[in-house]
């Protein structure tokens, strides 16, 4: 369970700004213009990197702009780490 | 709603009209080559031969009296040509004043729609404007079309298309407003010089000769006789003096820069090591590239290969760059054809250099002429929104499915070219480019010979000899299929949206006149 509110990533083209905060399921809100063209994959992306946290819920907000898998997975999972107790930098 | 009666697949399986009520009948696509294999020939359309009265006068004082006297009446065809760029003023002009004027249910067909015509949505709305007949379309524009705002589908058409369509008939032009930004009384006019100077007026040549009448539009009303002549004073009716043509500082653009983008370079590099491999960079090479980033950016390697192996090719054409009239001035080319400067910079070229040569619209890409500069051109480089594995190209349409671009000279080039050479990041804003259908066809995979992309150069199976000779010279050569799933890789597989497919908004023309494929509305 995370318990409070963390951010990873920049608004910069090909990067995406990823806010979390605690909820007791997913609830998931993908922003930026190519939302619509990956919404499937989206969120299956979300649900892996939240299973590999161990974690069964988070409000998560992506703002995408234009990020790889990769580096969506890595600003997701970053911004889940920094949102856990003690983990805040 | 008038709507299409029937639809058939096209050669490439696209689904086109073969009927539509405002517009009449249409032949499916059936190969670049299918009309002039068959001997086409056509009656040459002609607009009347009309006398005047010695020593009269030609200038009307306004625009509304010239428009008046032109004899246009709602439901008629205007027409406009886009040198002026985003700076154009007189498109808007001219439609606003006839609204005043109680005309509508005009069909407009300029040469292209640019960023200066967003207002032609609302003259769409209002009823002004009826039919659209133009080359692109772009921001509110093509929106409202995409979601069928325009009863009548719009036609899509290639430059060479375009003069075609007017040479034959096909798009009858009745009165043609042509922005003059050097204009004498007797209706000379030239575009390379005045306050709004935009080079080559190879399109409004093709309508100056074709439409029933003709208006002369100037904010450079010079005394005759003007030493350089474009279109000739026998083809103009009327010359109106405005007070400008339009935003100057949008006319008047500074001559592009080569890209900085490293991506963008690398493609470059990698589409000019390509067209090294051919073998075609040689003495007497012809050549085209267009103004975008990684196009441009070829130039600038093939220039630097042509300095270093003091090679002189013969011609470069099409959308003229101020880095062409460079390599002209360096005497890398013997002579430029320039149907649209696409930089201001270029207009001094124009007026100066005997060797950068104004050429028309149908002189440049006409598939069903005598003969068009693009078919014997050696290389073209051509930009695209996405391609798809059996190499079609699409310029006209975004991920979407709102249209968003121009078809401009791209399928004229690619079919007249030995190499047409399309170049394309992989993936823009983590979006792959290519796709195993693209959204529209501008540009038929049978005449575009390779894609290149900063992940590798995917080169057509009709082309062995260019796959052989890419390898032989080391060039990262791979098959499509695998381009395509390595981009993938990275950025996921896009589910798009499937357009409303009942409802055509507008049709693509292949540059002989048949359809190669349909725009549908947006949901």
């Amino acid at each position: 369970m995370i318990v409070q509110v963390a951010q990873a990533g920049t608004l910069e083209s090909s990067d995406c700004l990823v806010t979390v905060s605690p909820a007791p399921g997913l609830e998931l809100e993908w922003r930026g213009p190519s939302a619509s063209l990956f919404a499937g994959r989206n969120r299956s992306l979300v649900e892996t990197v939240l299973a590999e946290k161990g974690l069964e819920g988070a409000k998560i907000i992506v703002q995408d702009q234009g990020a790889l898998e990769v580096t969506l997975r890595a600003r997701i999972g970053t911004a889940l780490d920094r949102a856990r107790k003690g983990a805040n930098r | 709603m008038g709507q299409e009666n029937r639809r058939v697949l096209n050669s490439l399986g696209r689904s086109v009209p073969t009927f539509i009520d405002g517009l009449g009948a249409f032949d499916p696509y059936r190969g670049p080559w299918s009309r002039l294999e068959g001997g086409h020939e056509r009656t040459h359309f002609a607009p009347p031969l009309k006398g005047r009265m010695p020593q009269g006068s030609k200038v009307t004082p306004s625009l509304r009296q010239a428009i008046e006297a032109s004899g246009l009446q709602s439901g008629m065809t205007v027409s406009f040509h886009h040198h002026l760029r985003n700076g154009d003023a007189l498109l808007m002009a001219v439609l606003n004043e006839c609204e005043a004027m109680g005309i509508a249910d005009l069909t407009v067909a300029p040469s292209s729609l640019t960023d200066a015509h967003e207002g032609v949505a609302d003259l769409v709305r209002r009823g002004v404007v009826r039919q659209i007949h133009t080359s692109g379309v772009r921001g509110a524009v093509g929106k409202a079309i995409s979601r069928g705002e325009v009863e009548v589908p719009v036609v899509i058409r290639s430059h060479g298309g375009r003069a075609r369509a007017i040479e034959e008939g096909s798009v009858v032009i009745d009165v043609a407003f042509l922005a003059a930004p050097a204009c004498d009384p007797q209706g000379n006019m030239t575009g390379a010089l005045g306050p709004s100077g935009c080079g080559s007026l190879g399109y409004a040549q093709t309508d100056a000769r074709h439409a029933r009448h003709v208006v002369a539009v100037t904010d450079h009303l010079v005394p005759q006789p003007l030493r350089q002549v474009s279109i000739p004073q026998y083809l103009v009716d009327q010359v109106v003096v405005v007070e400008s043509l339009g935003d100057a500082s949008k006319i008047a653009t500074g001559a592009a820069r080569i890209t900085r983008s490293p991506v963008d370079l690398k493609i470059a590099q990698d589409a000019y090591r390509l067209i090294a491999a051919s073998e075609l960079l040689a003495p007497a090479v012809s050549f085209q590239v267009g103004a975008g980033g990684a196009s441009l950016a070829v130039a600038a390697f093939v220039r630097d290969h042509m300095r270093q192996k003091g090679i002189k090719g013969s011609w470069g054409c099409g959308g003229i760059t101020g880095y062409m009239v460079q390599m002209l001035e360096e005497g890398l080319f013997e002579a430029l054809y320039d149907v649209q400067s696409f930089d201001a910079a270029v207009c001094q070229s124009l007026a100066r250099n005997g060797n950068h040569i104004e050429i028309d619209q149908s002189w440049y890409a006409n598939p069903l002429n005598r003969g068009c500069v693009v078919h014997n051109l050696d290389v073209v480089v051509l930009a695209a929104l996405e391609v798809d594995v059996d190499f079609n190209v699409n310029v006209m349409t975004g991920h979407d499915g709102v249209l968003r671009g121009a078809s401009g000279g791209h399928c004229d080039t690619a079919a007249g070219a030995k190499l047409a050479i399309v170049v394309a990041p992989s993936f823009r804003g983590g979006v792959p480019s290519i796709l195993d259908r693209v959204q529209t066809v501008v540009t038929p995979g049978e005449t575009v010979d390779a894609i290149v992309t900063e992940r590798g150069i995917a080169i057509n199976p009709r082309r062995k000899d260019l796959a052989e000779a890419a390898r032989a010279a080391r060039l990262p050569v791979k098959e499509i299929a695998d381009l395509k799933k390595e981009v993938e890789a990275l950025t996921g597989v896009p589910e798009r949206a499937e357009p409303d497919s009942d409802r055509v908004v507008a049709v693509v023309e292949y540059r002989d006149g048949t359809l190669i494929d349909s725009v549908f509305q947006v949901r």
